[in-house]
């Protein structure tokens, strides 16, 4: 069995450089076929009808006027009459038509008597939340009360962060078309490799005779994982149409109502601790909304959870509105923004600096050498000693403030199986059904087989997006790189020893005296003993060398290729214009280990984007429900507020890349860096005013309420 | 589109106010940005056409006449993409907020949701397939893949389009220029800082102007 384990970090010709993604050309070029880029022949577009009722009865459901309008296919419902809905925007139509306009007027022909029934939707006031709050029991560690009378300095506070939605560029949705026993389906999907079962199983088909395929997708974000009712209507209407193609994807007002939203999460929470800022007691009361399943409480007190004694109290509020799905790293920016407003408060009532709080609390983290280092590299990196005064410290309108934010995350290889082939001309395959949400895993695979096979990555034919590829895991909880990139590795040099093997007589050592080396079979350390990586191959005979790949995750501890827990710390510098209340991002800092790098520069793109996210939902990002008609009142990308080119500031990721992290295998990216910009930016205001502005996103009507009579100058 | 009105831009970029941040703060809204230039020549059209059902119009894009069946309401952007097969203009927020459906009209960067594929026709249509030679990278495409600024990919042929747009005004483009006039395109990943460095970059390879 050959040695898996990575090449030293110094010896690495191909891991570890900076390179282009591979799909960049096409994408930029505007040549990159995403699943609703696709218009096979004779495709059926189709529109949806929904809910426009946040809580309503179906009595009945007319198709007649729709169903007569000429180039109408097939109409399918997702709900019978008698149904019971539980949110605005719930999916009720689907109609295929030769051309989206006419099924857009068929849609508006449909006639459905609705018994519209009382619904609740907003969540920011728990009081008011009544029978729709349902608690989920207490957790006490230690003796909080003890500790709380106790404590020299106790710190109270209540903050809230509210629901958001994923807002995918690219819709979820698919393309469809099912004619007799054969499925080919084109799903804009984060699971290539699971997605055909779940379809199978809403649709009464096997598995088996189900293709998928998704060489592109437009961002997930942890919301595409299933194939959704539309999914399984939308291949109905193909087959009830004979087979034509037919092509699903929301409208962008569907998409922000129910292709999934992050819950909401507010809470009151209490700290205690001593004169010196020693933490010894927390008390939190919470409550959140994912929709009508209520939400869960997230992870706090975060990263600092041996805080000694503690007490948690939580509600899920169950309320009218579009289901939550898991949205990049599930409740931990909630968890982060709650748990370091509340560390940065106490601070400020402890006339301490929260850089110092932190530091003196680092023995309560599980990480705690990592996070004083990172806490340093960050703080260099914003140059914390000179930009941090006292809250509210300074002169005129114009007000500048810094905040601190952390993270943790797992994010360990998921399942993953590949299969590497070399065929006699020397070309090599690497096959995984996996696929690139657009993190750069299709290149992070290229990479690490032309690393094990000495081979430029050119010479490489990746092939993912395919389910008739082995299976790979689904792309989420920061699993594809460790999962991917472990697979790879094995199966390139499961195959190169069967190479090593045929080409070993030739050179007359065994065959585990060779290496693979810049396109060249040689003996081990010695160039002139050597033939090159197409003479090698020839000596093959007709036969393809295919070998197979796995990570299994229960043996990655042991095998040491890939692992989890992955720390950062971010710090934010913000200017707040005390007249007109806006907060303009200066600088943002996110120091962030990860690991074994395997592609620097697109590990960086995703520290940077998940860095501008967090500027969306500090500053701007925010479902906003409208309480009388139970509907969202921002679905559009208008008033549903992202972050642009001028908002966001400089930016600075700072990789962590050193010989003890790499040492620890490939480490999960997409999450970890997505946690601890919210909490820095509101923690940098907090700085600048002096006060706290207790909800995000930082509005200016936020900020001008939270300044209230108090004037700056 | 931001360069369509780069005077009234820069007017505001020297004040250090952005509308755009005002309207955020405040919370209310404005019409579409982009589609101005061709509002105002749609009020100039004396004589309304009437027209329904589908009918067949020509359309000049990359340089070649192409007939198509639309009807009245489709937009350029959904002629495009659903009955001409060029879908490298993406359709997500279908209400000239994003720029993910770039194109160009007559040399002016516009959304292609917000413009009726009947209002198009007699006039010269560039589309992201149109802007390289066959087999090549335009300079700001290769920019785009060597600063990394693209992740899923959706967002970036409109931000290619509209960063070539704004690259022939404004070849010589200060950080405060690109930011203000690329402010009409809408990333989720979060690329914009690839974009940024991608964009000056172009600047430097791709000398851009209004025949470009």
């Amino acid at each position: 069995m050959p040695e898996y384990k990575w090449p030293p970090m110094g010896k690495r010709k191909v891991m570890g450089q900076r390179i282009n993604r591979l799909d960049g050309p096409v994408k930029s070029a505007g040549r990159a076929k995403y699943p609703s880029d696709l218009n096979p022949q004779g495709l059926l577009q189709t529109a949806m009808l929904t809910s426009p009722y946040a809580h309503a009865k179906i009595r009945s459901i007319n198709l007649d006027a729709a169903k007569a309008i000429p180039g109408v296919s097939g109409i399918n419902l997702f709900v019978q009459p008698g149904a019971e809905i539980q949110w605005a925007g719930a999916e009720i139509a689907l109609v295929a038509a030769n051309t989206e306009e006419i099924a857009r007027d068929a849609v508006r022909a449909i006639k459905i008597d609705w018994e519209v029934l009382p619904h609740v939707v907003k969540d920011e006031n728990l009081a008011k939340a009544g029978t729709r709050a349902k608690a989920a029991g207490e957790q006490v560690t230690g003796d909080p009360e003890k500790a709380f009378s106790e404590a020299n300095v106790t710190l109270e506070g209540e903050y809230g962060i509210p629901v958001i939605t994923h807002c995918c560029l690219e819709p979820h949705g698919n393309v469809i078309s099912w004619k007799g026993d054969k499925i080919d389906y084109w799903p804009s999907t984060q699971a290539v490799s699971t997605v055909a079962t779940q379809l199978a199983t809403l649709i009464n088909v096997p598995a088996t005779n189900i293709n998928v395929t998704c060489d592109y997708m437009g961002g997930g974000f942890g919301s595409k994982f299933p194939p959704d009712s539309w999914g399984a209507e939308s291949a109905k209407l193909s087959k009830g149409s004979g087979g034509r193609p037919v092509k699903v994807f929301l409208d962008r007002a569907t998409e922000l109502t129910i292709a999934g939203v992050r819950p909401s999460h507010y809470a009151k929470i209490k700290i205690g601790a001593k004169s010196d800022g020693s933490i010894t007691a927390w008390q939190s009361d919470s409550w959140s909304s994912g929709g009508f399943g209520g939400g869960g409480m997230s992870p706090i007190p975060y990263v600092f959870v041996n805080i000694p004694n503690r007490r948690n109290n939580h509600a899920a509020v169950s309320l009218n509105s579009g289901p939550q799905r898991a949205w990049r790293a599930p409740n931990h920016p909630q968890a982060a923004f709650l748990t370091c407003s509340a560390l940065t408060d106490l601070a400020a009532k402890l006339n301490m600096d929260p850089l110092a709080l932190l530091h003196k609390n680092a023995g309560l983290t599980l990480r705690a050498d990592t996070y004083r280092n990172q806490l340093e590299k960050a703080a260099e990196l914003i140059d914390w000693k000179n930009k941090y005064h006292a809250p509210g410290e300074g002169k005129g309108t114009l007000r500048r403030g810094v905040g601190i934010g952390v993270a943790t995350w797992g994010g360990g290889g998921h399942a993953s199986k590949c299969k590497v082939t070399i065929h006699p001309d020397g070309s090599v395959e690497v096959e995984l059904g996996s696929q690139d949400l657009g993190t750069g895993n299709r290149t992070c695979i290229s990479m690490v087989a032309a690393e094990s096979l000495g081979l430029p990555m050119s010479a490489i034919k990746v092939k993912i997006g395919n389910n008739s590829y082995p299976a790979s895991g689904p792309s989420g909880g920061s699993t594809t790189i460790g999962g991917v990139s472990t697979s790879t590795r094995k199966a390139s040099l499961n195959a190169l020893e069967k190479l090593f093997e045929k080409v070993a007589p030739a050179l007359g050592v065994a065959a585990d005296q060779l290496e693979a080396v810049d396109s060249r079979i040689q003996v081990k350390g010695n160039p002139n003993k050597a033939m090159s990586w197409k003479q090698a191959a020839q000596k093959m005979g007709p036969s393809p060398i295919e070998e197979m790949g796995e990570n299994v995750p229960a043996q990655a501890a042991r095998e040491g290729l890939n692992t989890l827990g992955a720390a950062g710390v971010q710090m934010a510098e913000v200017e707040v214009d005390t007249e007109t209340g806006i907060v303009k991002m200066r600088k943002l800092v996110a120091v962030q280990d990860c690991g074994l790098v395997v592609n620097p520069k697109t590990a960086e793109s995703q520290v940077f984007g998940a860095c501008i996210m967090s500027i969306c939902a500090a500053l701007y990002e925010e479902r906003v429900m409208d309480a009388v008609t139970g509907r969202v009142l921002n679905p559009d990308m208008e008033f549903y507020k992202l972050a642009g080119l001028p908002d966001i500031g400089e930016i600075v990721v700072h990789m962590d890349i050193q010989e003890v992290h790499d040492k620890r295998g490939v480490i999960g990216l997409g999450e970890p860096c997505a946690i601890g910009g919210i909490a820095a930016i509101a923690n940098a205001v907090h700085n600048a005013l002096g006060v706290r502005v207790p909800t995000v996103p930082v509005t200016s009507d936020r900020v001008l309420n939270a300044l209230g009579n108090k004037r700056y100058a | 589109m931001s360069s369509n009105n780069d005077s009234e831009k820069d007017k505001r970029a020297q004040s250090g106010f952005s509308r755009r941040s005002w309207l955020r703060g405040a919370g209310i809204g404005t019409s579409v940005v982009g589609a101005g230039v061709l509002e105002q020549e749609a009020e100039a059209q004396v004589t309304p056409k009437v027209m329904s059902g589908e009918v067949e119009i020509t359309l000049d894009i990359n340089g070649r006449k192409r007939s198509v069946k639309v009807e009245p309401r489709t937009t350029l952007l959904d002629a495009l993409r659903n009955r001409m097969d060029l879908t490298g203009a993406k359709r997500v927020c279908d209400r000239g907020t994003c720029g993910a459906c770039t194109v160009s009209i007559g040399g002016k960067i516009v959304y292609g949701c917000s413009v009726l594929a009947v209002d198009a026709v007699g006039k010269s249509i560039q589309t992201i397939e149109g802007i390289a030679t066959e087999g090549q990278l335009h300079p700001v495409s290769a920019a785009f893949v060597n600063n990394d600024a693209q992740q899923c990919g959706y967002c970036t042929p409109g931000f290619v389009m509209a960063a070539k747009g704004f690259l022939d005004k404004h070849p010589n483009p200060t950080v405060e220029q690109v930011e203000k006039g690329l402010a009409g395109n809408i990333c989720r990943c979060g690329t914009y800082v690839g974009v940024r460095k991608a964009v000056l970059e172009a600047a430097k390879n791709y000398k851009g102007g209004s025949n470009a």
